[in-house]
């Protein structure tokens, strides 16, 4: 379970959030500049928080007056707003970037359930936005996760891969079983996909509600 | 008749290429540190870095000949414990090559490292990678055009190095004689051929080296552009 309850000073105003994540879909809904990207920024340790605490299962990600754990040790997979995928390499090469050796049997599965299987040597720039944003998902579950962080992970796509994307996403969290985090200005897909929505504002959660299953 | 004694050639490639290579090491090291890290003072050393591509050659070789003279700190130094004398020999032409060229490798790769999309560089982290495999996986190949660029501006920027070489290496001939020195004096003795020789011989080098550059950084960017 990832427990996250942090305040952090922004430019604009002050983030202080409390909340917790089992293995699920939640939603972190809000306009943008709300806080959410940051959010995502503390617990996957790009940033730290100006006080509170991170733990995910019995481990500190970050505590108040102690030295935060390096992002490089924490366990997470970051799917970025952009996909972030190295422009100079190809898709193999992406996806094996943070790969322990040993592991492709996972990937391979992994590979045939996104269906990217034919891209391998290609370049990000010769991949359409639905495909980078598989290539994207993939790399981020290939290093095992224990929880995989979303920032607006759909938002480039037109309607229809989104949808096609949404499903993948579902299927892909129930194969994978650990908490999904996702950062959405869109209400029709928080509610899609979340299993609860945090709703976000000006650094505040002011409300919180399990989905309608009916949405699923 | 035309001089066929190419002392001044070697010594000057001799010359750029060790600078040159030195400059690549320390200007991307200091340039990878200036744009990861803030500090006080920050920008005033940055000015400091940048200095010798405003002053005049001739005030950075009178700086050099006092910190490397025989009395002065490093010379002072590098002579008791190594015996190493600057003045008047070829390193001290390297050092001046070094200090002259050290800017445009510096602001290249400061340019070079400030274009790469931090996120890239945030998906390797919490891709698990290190930050020595980072910067060799990603921050230094996409960081490379510019790198280069500024390796083969410092290269050139060596090669036509007169002033502050002149005030700390002098002009020996067979020894600190490099091309830009090696004219000057010919045109002072009144050997023109001889100055000319080597005019079109550092013309064509120079004309070499920026017309190379420009075409692969063309073809690179061209590359490049796609990947963005």
């Amino acid at each position: 379970m990832l427990k996250v309850s942090i305040q952090k000073q922004l430019p604009d105003f002050l983030l202080d959030v409390s909340f917790s994540v089992n293995q699920e879909i939640v939603a972190l809904f809000g306009p943008s500049g709300s806080g959410k990207t940051t959010i995502l920024s503390t617990i996957a340790g790009l940033i730290h928080p100006d006080a509170g605490e991170i733990t995910l299962g019995d481990q500190h990600y970050f505590e108040q007056g102690k030295k935060p754990m390096p992002v490089q040790k924490r366990k997470i997979g970051y799917l970025f707003q952009d996909y972030a995928l190295f422009p100079h390499m190809t898709v193999d090469r992406n996806i094996r970037y943070g790969m322990k050796p040993g592991h492709e049997l996972a990937l391979e599965a992994l590979l045939s359930t996104v269906g990217i299987d034919h891209l391998l040597d290609k370049y990000p720039h010769q991949l359409s936005g639905g495909q980078k944003q598989r290539v994207a998902l993939v790399r981020a579950l290939a290093t095992e996760p224990e929880i995989l962080l979303l920032d607006e992970p759909l938002s480039a796509l037109d309607s229809d891969t989104r949808k096609q994307c949404q499903d993948e996403l579902l299927r892909l969290h129930r194969m994978w079983n650990i908490p999904f985090l996702l950062v959405t200005h869109d209400r029709e897909e928080a509610e899609k996909l979340a299993d609860v929505i945090l709703f976000i504002e000006n650094g505040r959660i002011k409300e919180s509600h399990a989905a309608t299953s009916l949405s699923r | 008749m035309i001089e066929t004694n190419f002392t001044p050639l070697i010594l000057s490639l001799k010359v750029a290429a060790l600078s040159t290579s030195l400059v690549f090491v320390i200007g991307l090291l200091l340039a990878r540190i200036m744009t990861q890290r803030d500090f006080f003072g920050k920008n005033l050393l940055e000015s400091f870095f940048l200095l010798p591509l405003v002053l005049p050659p001739t005030v950075v070789g009178f700086g050099l000949l006092i910190l490397f003279g025989k009395y002065g700190f490093f010379g002072k130094l590098l002579h008791e414990w190594f015996g190493i004398q600057i003045v008047f020999t070829l390193t001290g032409a390297v050092i001046a090559s070094i200090v002259v060229s050290f800017p445009l490798m510096y602001q290249s790769a400061v340019a070079a490292f400030t274009s790469i999309d931090r996120r890239l560089e945030d998906a390797a982290r919490t891709l698990g990678s290190s930050e020595w495999r980072l910067f060799w996986t990603v921050s230094f190949p996409l960081a490379w055009p510019g790198l280069l660029a500024g390796f083969v501006l410092s290269f050139a920027r060596g090669l036509g190095e007169f002033g502050a070489t002149l005030m700390l290496a002098g002009y020996i001939p067979g020894k600190t004689d490099t091309i830009p020195v090696a004219i000057y004096f010919a045109v002072e003795a009144g050997q023109m051929e001889k100055a000319m020789f080597w005019v079109v011989i550092i013309v064509s080098l120079g004309m070499g080296t920026t017309f190379w550059l420009n075409w692969w950084s063309k073809r690179n960017l061209r590359r490049y552009a796609h990947h963005k």
